[in-house]
């Protein structure tokens, strides 16, 4: 791992100036805008995928990958024993990966952590677009089916029957086995959202087309964006985890403040 | 100070102040004879409002300010409910109408409240009073009166001496509720047998596999490796009646993994299809439904009580308080290359129950 | 001192003030004889305790679920006939569910304040089965229980097992999934009952699960049946609060014989009436700034999905966490039938529980052979063992419960959700031990402590050299009042052995006396009169 740590931060010190304030401007556009922000955002990246099927991208990801990448994957990307092989998952997988920052890993956990970005766009894209080109595999998703805009109550229905035993039905997230865990879907891009369905990270089950059909992993999207988007209609959600926050709360704010009124109740009147 | 007048000699305290007790008064508390005396009660300490008559002012202006803020805060609660209407399809509305009328509401007790408990407390009386407690048993006199009620009661009714009519009055009582355990029966179906239908679900031999919700088929080559199917009957959602019922018992999950990972017994080694195998979705400890599935481990969770399945060794328990592997279902491909159901499961789905064998 | 003598009663002043309240007083009573409750009751003493509030916490939370309660019921309808959803809630929108899913979503979204009063609800109702649980920790922890209140915990405590079962029928009504799930698990656990339990799941739900049936019939409980009972047994409970008179901490001038406090009219209805509002005013709060129970996130009951972190509500947790916490394995064919004793243990294990900490009074006067009343209360260290065995069980409790949220506790602390469950194994088997031990020895120092402060006062923390160059603390001496309330215990011995008329002792002697022994061993004595004038002479 060290070894992989070293070129990173090569990278990020080469590309000093660009990379936190694309990191800033990700952070400004997710927390301030909605939708129509989200679709903004995927078409630029969409398109950027689709020019970057140029050669000179692609050499460019190839030297991106043996500087970063090929400790754990190989350098011809087909695994070693502490990564596997990326012949055929696809420029969708790659985008997920390195644009949530879980690759490349700072170290070895039950399972690869969402940390700060690594690689700019461009290099995400490029890299992309070099593991595409070994063999096919699931591309990015086109931005008409990152829109939000489908049928919520669909999605939520899906969602509810493939999604919420692991990342609970407001996607709060939730535990599996030995340490895992399946992350909160909040603040999460509709791109990568899109992308772990159809590529199944880590152990995540894959969720293909014949399963979910676009169209409806568009309708969940749409409900995750309208989850996200509309606070809940009783006030704080108390992190949506259901009747053990509510218990706790109960217990340590509602009880605490009437034992404490209690106390004042029955104190001498000064 | 407290005496023992009252004579009740079981309530003769022993940490009662300077009072010599004999040794069966006191019960099994040990009598010190030089026990520290009860000084009595501690001198009145006024409060500010008994000593200063601006700080009862004040506390007067308090305690009818609160009550007028209460006033306040329900008429706001009117207004809220009708300045905070729901518009329809816009829950940040519903958000904004709970939370000020909320809001008035909580203004309204709250003060109505504190005000009361303030002046009860600044301004009312504030000298302790004392009762005397009396032992609860009634007096010997109310006692003997008692047990004579009951004996001349008896003598009158004669419900000790006329054992036939108190006998047969005692059997008449018990068993005039039975009736109610009969009627209790028709709580279910009269024509229907639990067990048998705990031990049979709509899957039978051909019945396709189809997606949950939308009931469309699914064709072997639509399981890629590492995926995971929520998969119902074909036909399922047709069921007007006792859908609910046939899909707790028929949900199943999906998954296609190497063939090489998966480690299967020769007498189900036909129950597979190049590496898709599925198996019931509801867990054989109390049933919920099984669905975490993490693909590259093929381990299966419930999240209701933890139990782990190995889905690639035939879904044995690998954790958690289940005993019992979940049960598969064997499935082949038809000659339009979709997944088929060779059969029912072979045993009964979901918790285990005791005519399960 | 009285002041029960000092003052006119109630009813005399009524008849003297004349007018509109006069007459109106006067036609009441002739036609009621109120006058003599007014009498009798309008200055009875009750003392004042914050931990005596905690009771009344019960009560209004119980008043204002009826309210908020009463209010909901105009606008559920508990049927499981299938609708499709036409309301505002647009993630919902066409999707198809019970008419009770669908009547609790339109109660939320569409009627003004209906979600504030469905919030209401719900918050009231963790809130009531919590303050119970607080005032019996207080009952006990003092000493409470004991004769003439042991029938009185009994009822207390049947409250408690309704409340939940209150708690239980209502988080149903809704038919969503993170309820529909819950039922699913009761209906498993029903079933792994021997013999009986697949005929009393399918009676239960009107046939196969999840049938049509079940809301309408925990509906019949939860709003007719349940509160009938619970009703009969507050007013019960409250009866026996005014036979017996309420209990006091020890204090000077408090004594066995006596009640110190304030009279019903006019502080403690001020007090008490002023408190129903604050706690309906703080559960009033909880409603209109945080969520309960978002049934539009869970969406209508099907058996196929489920979310994550699905829980019971928690007062339902100790059982949901002894049904995670079983190994695995525990189920055995045999004798005609299947033994689910990963269902059975949690089952009979819970049930001996509830079963000790309900008879525990009769089983604590069996072991004391303590047959006198007591109205003053135990300080708990003054009771070590008792206090004790309360730490014991509020661990096991407390391991249970925690079980409940494993998920959530491997997910918030990044550990693994096997340690969890392993942890808590320990937890639960050897954390009552340790807690035994602990408490009592914490309980002991704690008397020993108070023998200290008796004798040679408290600490003051002032340093001064003696003429001699010696240092010493100043020891602020405590007055007669404060001393009262640290010797004012009573010390007990065990029950001695002795033979019955036959001249022998049985076996069950010989346990009691063993139970005896193991209760009041390490004992520490008040201080007495003489202790203190020597430890004076000392000084001075």
């Amino acid at each position: 791992m060290p070894r992989t740590q070293k070129p990173t931060n090569g990278t990020s010190r080469r590309s000093g100036r660009r990379s936190p304030l694309a990191s800033v401007a990700l952070i400004a556009i997710g927390l301030l805008f909605t939708g129509g922000a989200y679709a903004a955002f995927s078409t630029s990246t969409a398109s950027a995928a689709t020019e970057s099927a140029s050669a000179q991208t692609v050499a460019e990801g190839e030297k991106l990958f043996a500087a970063n990448c090929a400790t754990c994957h190989g350098l011809s990307a087909d695994g070693t024993s502490a990564g596997p092989s990326l012949i055929g998952v696809g420029a969708a997988s790659v985008d997920f990966q390195v644009g949530t920052g879980r690759m490349p890993m700072q170290m070895n956990g039950p399972q690869a952590e969402v940390k700060p970005v690594q690689f700019t766009e461009e290099q995400t894209a490029a890299l992309a677009a070099y593991v595409a080109s070994l063999a096919p595999g699931p591309a990015i998703p086109a931005a008409e089916l990152l829109d939000a805009q489908g049928d919520a109550a669909a999605g939520a229905e899906l969602f509810r029957i493939n999604c919420a035993m692991c990342h609970n039905v407001a996607g709060a997230g939730g535990a599996l086995t030995e340490g895992k865990y399946a992350p909160a879907l909040d603040g999460v891009t509709p791109q990568h959202i899109y992308e772990a369905m159809i590529t199944g990270p880590q152990n995540m089950p894959v969720f293909n087309d014949m399963n979910i059909s676009p169209e409806d992993k568009r309708d969940i999207i749409t409900y995750l964006k309208y989850v996200e988007n509309n606070p809940s209609p009783g006030g704080f959600a108390l992190g949506s985890l259901g009747p053990v926050s509510e218990g706790l709360f109960l217990w340590i704010f509602g009880l605490g403040a009437i034992v404490a009124l209690t106390v004042w109740i029955t104190a001498k009147s000064n | 100070m407290a005496s023992d007048e009252t004579s009740g000699k079981d309530l003769t305290a022993t940490d009662s102040a300077g009072v010599d007790h004999g040794s069966a008064a006191a019960g099994i508390a040990v009598v010190s004879r030089d026990a520290v005396a009860n000084p009595g009660f501690p001198p009145h300490r006024p409060r500010i409002t008994d000593l200063d008559p601006r700080a009862e002012k004040r506390a007067e202006r308090t305690v009818y300010t609160l009550f007028y803020l209460s006033i306040v805060g329900s008429i706001f609660a009117i207004a809220a409910y009708m300045i905070f209407p729901i518009v329809p399809e816009d829950p940040g509305s519903v958000r904004l109408n709970n939370m000020f009328i909320g809001i008035g509401l909580a203004l309204a007790l709250l003060a109505l409240g504190i005000g009361a408990v303030h002046w009860g407390k600044a301004l009312m009386h504030d000298e302790e009073g004392v009762d005397e407690r009396h032992p609860v048993r009634g007096t010997d006199e109310t006692r003997a009166r008692a047990v004579e009620i009951f004996q001349e009661a008896n003598t009158e009714s004669g419900f000790g001496r006329r054992t036939m009519i108190r006998n047969s009055l005692i059997g008449a009582l018990v068993v005039f509720p039975l009736p109610a355990v009969v009627l209790f029966r028709g709580l279910a179906p009269q024509d229907q047998d639990p067990v048998a239908l705990l031990k049979q679900t709509m899957w039978e031999k051909g019945t396709r596999l189809a997606l949950d919700p939308s009931g469309v088929p699914i064709k072997a080559s639509d399981v890629t490796l590492g995926s995971s199917f929520a998969v119902i009957p074909e036909g399922l959602m047709d069921l007007g009646h006792g859908l609910l019922e046939e899909k707790a018992k028929a949900v199943v999950i999906l998954v296609r993994m190497k063939p090489e990972d998966l480690i299967e017994t020769p007498e189900r080694a036909s129950w597979s299809y190049d590496g898709i195998v599925a198996y019931s979705k509801i867990c054989t400890h109390v049933g919920c439904p099984v669905g975490l599935y993490e693909q590259q481990t093929h381990h299966l969770l419930c999240p209701c009580h933890q139990s782990q399945f190995d889905v690639a060794d035939s879904a044995k328990v690998i954790f958690g308080p289940a005993k019992r592997a979940l049960p598969q279902l064997p499935i082949a491909v038809d000659a339009d290359g979709y997944l088929i159901a060779q059969s029912d499961f072979l045993e009964p789905v979901g918790p285990s129950f005791w005519e399960r064998q | 001192m009285s002041t029960t003598t000092d003052m006119k009663p109630a009813d005399t002043q009524k008849k003297k003030s004349g007018g509109f309240t006069g007459a109106a007083a006067n036609y009441v009573d002739e036609r009621t004889s109120i006058s003599t409750a007014v009498k009798e009751l309008g200055r009875k003493i009750f003392p004042d305790h914050w931990s005596f509030l905690l009771g009344e916490v019960a009560l209004y939370s119980f008043v204002i679920i009826l309210l908020s309660g009463t209010f909901l019921t105009f606008f559920f309808q508990a049927s499981m006939v299938e609708v499709h959803y036409d309301g505002s809630y647009v993630p919902l929108k066409g999707v198809a569910m019970s008419v009770a899913m669908a009547s609790s979503l339109d109660l939320s979204f569409d009627i003004r304040g209906g979600l504030l009063m469905r919030q209401v609800h719900h918050w009231a109702a963790l809130l009531f089965v919590a303050s119970i649980g607080l005032h019996m920790l207080r009952i006990f922890f003092t000493g409470a229980f004991r004769k003439p209140r042991e029938l009185n915990w009994v009822i207390g405590f049947v409250l408690f097992i309704l409340a939940m079962a209150e708690g239980f029928t209502g988080y149903s009504l809704p038919d969503d999934l993170l309820s529909g799930n819950g039922l699913r698990i009761i209906d498993g656990m029903v079933k792994g009952i021997p013999v009986v339990g697949t005929w009393i799941s399918f009676l239960l739900f009107g046939g196969e699960f999840p049938g049509v049936d079940i809301v309408g019939r925990l509906y019949s409980l939860h709003i007719l049946i349940l509160p009938a009972i619970i009703v009969a047994l507050i007013a019960m409970h409250l009866l026996f609060v005014v036979v017996h008179k309420h209990t006091q901490y020890p204090g000077a001038g408090r004594t066995n014989n006596n009640v110190v406090g304030y009279p019903v009219l006019p502080v403690y209805a001020a007090k008490a009436g002023g408190f129903f509002f604050i706690v309906f005013g703080v559960v009033m709060l909880m409603a209109s700034f945080f969520t309960i129970n978002p049934i539009w996130n869970y969406g209508p009951y099907d058996p196929s999905p489920v979310s994550a972190g699905t829980q019971p509500d928690w007062y339902i947790g100790f059982a949901d966490g002894a049904l995670r916490l079983i190994p695995p394995g525990l189920e055995w064919v045999g004798l005609g039938g299947t033994w689910s004793f990963n269902i059975l243990i949690p089952l009979v294990g819970l049930g001996l529980f509830i079963g000790v900490v309900l008879l525990y009074p009769f089983l604590e006067a069996w072991v004391t052979g303590d047959k006198r009343e007591h109205h003053i209360l135990d300080r708990p260290r003054n009771a070590p063992t008792r206090t004790a065995i309360g730490a014991a069980g509020v661990t096991f409790y407390a391991g249970l419960w925690a079980a409940a949220s494993s998920d959530i506790i491997a997910t918030h602390f990044k550990v693994t959700m096997e340690g969890v469950i392993h942890t808590l194994q320990a937890v639960v088997i050897l954390g009552p031990i340790i807690a035994y031990f602990i408490t009592k020895r914490v309980c002991l120092a704690l008397m020993k402590k108070d023998r200290e402060i008796v004798l040679h006062g408290y600490e003051s923390g002032r340093i001064v050299r003696l003429p001699g160059g010696e240092y010493i603390e100043v020891h602020q001496p405590v007055d007669e009042y404060e001393r009262w309330k640290l010797v004012s215990y009573a010390d007990y011995k065990p029950l001695e052995l002795t033979p019955n008329a036959r001249g022998k002792i049985s076996p069950v002697q010989r346990v009691r006396a063993g139970l005896s022994r193991w209760f009041f061993e390490d004992r520490i004595a008040p201080v007495g009169t003489q202790e203190i004038e020597k430890s004076h002479g000392d000084h001075h």
